[in-house]
């Protein structure tokens, strides 16, 4: 009996962890002192070369405020997780980044300050970003650079094969087939099941006049068709339904993908393979005289409801700092993103002539929210569902996101 | 009369003396396996957002969250994935566990060795385990579809973990190969309390090979195997690590299994309700077994 219930109690230990855990207890400290000599701050940096170049950053603006910085860095994935277990004790740090698709529904919880009330200056910046960092019509954080998608091509191969850089579906999907051979395929994509392979559907359906709030209109089936069509054709893997956008860097880094749909963040992993020769256009359009609309993406920073009003505003004063005309340009120039001021893009083509298509790119992105809000994690489901499940022959692209939110 | 009141004293004191030594265990518990629980019952319960966090406000729903997690149509298939899952690691593990502590029994040169090496799996971290094995079930470029491919065993590449009808095949064989380790370990363990005499006295029988396995070594494992058997259930059914790092619960909801509902609804779609309905129910069933086996347990010393 004895060794019975010692056996219950490992079981109940084997699976109370999968229990949620709310962490209790702490208070804010909201005495207004006058003066802010330390800020905390907390971000998903937490890979080189990036933690170095925004540590360089936040160094330099931290030395303008007369202030020190104690800096945390989470993975990518625990970061949502770590704001709310902190909302919940009140222990939010006093700048925190967040992923530009999670600021409203951060924004929403009332755990974070609207920049308005330190008189933050938003004006110049891409309207992509400021819509996504826009709740309820205000604006909650900056952004110093951004990211989006665009496709990348093997010059070599490409030169090879007698073929110029793909602009329409069309030029795209005959490209892709002539550049399959052996064990190499003509593109690489992503279509995992996370919001990676929904970020990767964007550009083909937003380009295409598809609507994340119509996801049932043929638009958006059309361009789910055209990738399914890459892929049953044999010119794109069917392991892209597995594959990370690090995943499809890898297969183009190692040669067995001639163009990929990917992210500039991909840069400098790819500058350690110099004998890939690359360059990068905009995503195809499906029809002439479409523009091409890819989803923007980079990181936004905040300043919570600490409760501490005088640091919340030393934290605005910092938020502000980051995204200045200097900061902007240095930090893309490091980190091969685009300064999210659009003025700024000129100049910074000229210093960093690879980056011109995703510059083009940004200027015309669309946040992953700007319509959707709050509602941007649900369909961002269905939308990697239906892309699945129409790649894996589970459903056709017509029926594919009805057969998706039916979940 | 003195003399019973002062033993009766010191019986109490003794009493004390063990709860004392029992209390941190016991607030331990409660802190770190019940307080999650209850919490979970009671989230469960209620419309938990990221709203909550910051607010403290969590309206009560009542039902309404277990509503949503068992009408949802990922449900069934939800369900149906966790029983293969389950059964098919138990078997695979306890099999292959069972076959392995077997032959580490017989002793041998470098049995030590390949005997700790064996437990390798179980060291590594799952996420890097599973990082690995996704990259060897690459239906293109991974390391296996080429191995069988040179045995002669396939002609085209299988996809592992690109095709719906595949994928729950290979976590569950990744599954195994985590598990393994475990039960070797517990079941060499109970192998080794299996006094030598009784396959003495049962050659001279005449049982030997599988005869001795069946008469001897089975029923002297049959407590240690139980357990095995249970806490491998348990521990099973809320695989997490594995099923996240090889497919994500896909290709096309192939390999979503409670536990990944579980999990998706409340970090990916922040439905934190759901996700606790969904694990409580995973609580359930685990529960049951854990009942099953109290029940045998109290037969066996009955008899």
């Amino acid at each position: 009996m004895k060794k019975a219930s010692l056996t219950c109690l490992m079981a109940m230990a084997a699976i109370a962890p999968l229990a949620l855990t709310a962490c209790g207890g702490g208070s804010s400290q909201s005495a207004p002192n006058e003066k802010v000599d330390s800020l905390t701050v907390l971000d998903y940096y937490n890979n080189e070369p990036d933690k170095t170049h925004i540590q360089g950053a936040l160094d330099k603006c931290a030395e303008q405020l007369g202030v020190t910085l104690k800096r945390e860095t989470v993975p990518g994935k625990d970061l949502i997780q770590k704001v709310l277990q902190r909302s919940s004790s009140r222990t939010l740090p006093d700048v925190l980044m967040l992923d530009n698709p999670d600021v409203q529904e951060i924004a929403a919880t009332g755990g974070l300050a609207p920049l308005d009330d330190f008189g933050v200056d938003t004006s110049g910046f891409a309207q992509g970003m400021l819509d996504a960092a826009t709740y309820e019509g205000k604006v909650y954080g900056l952004a110093p650079t951004a990211n989006t998608l665009g496709l990348f091509y093997n010059k070599e191969m490409l030169t090879a094969a007698g073929i110029q850089p793909p602009k329409t579906w069309d030029e795209l999907e005959a490209a892709a087939e002539k550049l399959t051979t052996g064990d190499r395929y003509g593109l690489a994509f992503s279509a995992i099941a996370t919001y990676e392979g929904s970020w990767q559907f964007l550009p083909f359906m937003w380009t295409n006049g598809g609507e994340e709030t119509d996801l049932k209109s043929p638009k958006v089936a059309e361009a789910l068709g055209f990738i399914d069509g890459l892929v049953s054709s044999g010119s794109a893997s069917k392991s892209v339904v597995n594959w990370s956008q690090a995943d499809v860097r890898d297969q183009f880094a190692a040669g067995k993908a001639a163009m990929m749909i990917n992210g500039p963040w991909q840069i400098p992993s790819l500058a350690k393979t110099p004998n890939i020769k690359w360059a990068a256009v905009q995503v195809p359009v499906n029809g002439q005289g479409q523009t091409p609309v890819a989803p923007l993406g980079g990181e936004v920073w905040t300043v919570p409801q600490t409760g501490n009003k005088a640091k919340q505003a030393k934290s605005a004063e910092l938020v502000q700092c980051i995204s200045s005309d200097e900061n902007q340009l240095a930090l893309a120039k490091e980190r091969f993103t685009v300064p999210t001021k659009t003025a700024l893009a000129g100049e910074y083509v000229k210093a960093v002539p690879e980056m011109a298509a995703f510059t083009e790119q940004v200027a015309n992105a669309q946040s992953r929210t700007g319509k959707l809000g709050k509602e941007w994690p649900k369909t961002a489901t269905v939308m990697y569902t239906a892309i699945q499940l129409a790649l894996t022959d589970q459903a056709s692209p017509q029926e594919a996101f009805t057969k998706a939110e039916a979940k | 009369m003195a003399e019973r009141d002062r033993r009766r004293r010191g019986f109490r004191r003794e009493h004390l003396v063990q709860a004392l030594f029992l209390a941190p265990a016991a607030l331990f518990l409660l802190l770190f396996f019940g307080y999650p629980v209850v919490k979970n019952v009671v989230m469960s319960l209620q419309e938990y957002t990221t709203r909550t966090f910051f607010t403290g406000e969590a309206p009560w729903v009542g039902l309404a969250n277990y509503a949503t997690a068992v009408g949802s149509s990922l449900f069934a298939p939800a369900m149906l994935n966790t029983a293969l899952f389950t059964l098919g690691s138990i078997a695979g593990q306890f099999v292959i566990g069972l076959a392995l502590a077997n032959f580490f029994k017989r002793r041998f040169p470098l049995s030590g060795f390949l005997r700790s090496m064996l437990l390798l799996p179980w060291l590594l971290p799952l996420i890097v385990s599973s990082a690995t094995w996704r990259s060897m079930l690459d239906q293109d470029s991974g390391i296996l579809n080429a191995f069988l491919r040179n045995l002669g065993v396939i002609q085209e590449p299988v996809p592992w973990l690109t095709s719906p009808s595949v994928a729950l095949l290979a976590v569950v064989l990744v599954n195994i190969w985590v598990g393994i380790p475990f039960n070797v370990t517990l079941l060499y363990g109970g192998l080794q309390e299996i006094p030598e005499e009784l396959y003495e006295a049962g050659a001279v029988d005449g049982a030997t090979g599988w005869k001795a396995f069946w008469h001897i070594t089975w029923p002297n494992l049959r407590p240690v195997a139980s357990v095995v058997l249970v806490l491998g259930v348990v521990y099973t059914l809320k695989v997490l690590d594995i099923i996240l790092g090889l497919t994500n619960g896909g290709p096309a909801n192939a390999t979503q299994t409670l536990a990944v509902r579980s999990y998706q609804e409340s970090f990916v779609n922040f439905q934190f309700g759901v996700g606790a309905a969904f694990s409580n129910i995973l609580i359930l069933i685990s529960l049951v077994f854990a009942v099953v086996y109290l029940r045998m347990n109290r037969r066996a010393v009955d008899e």
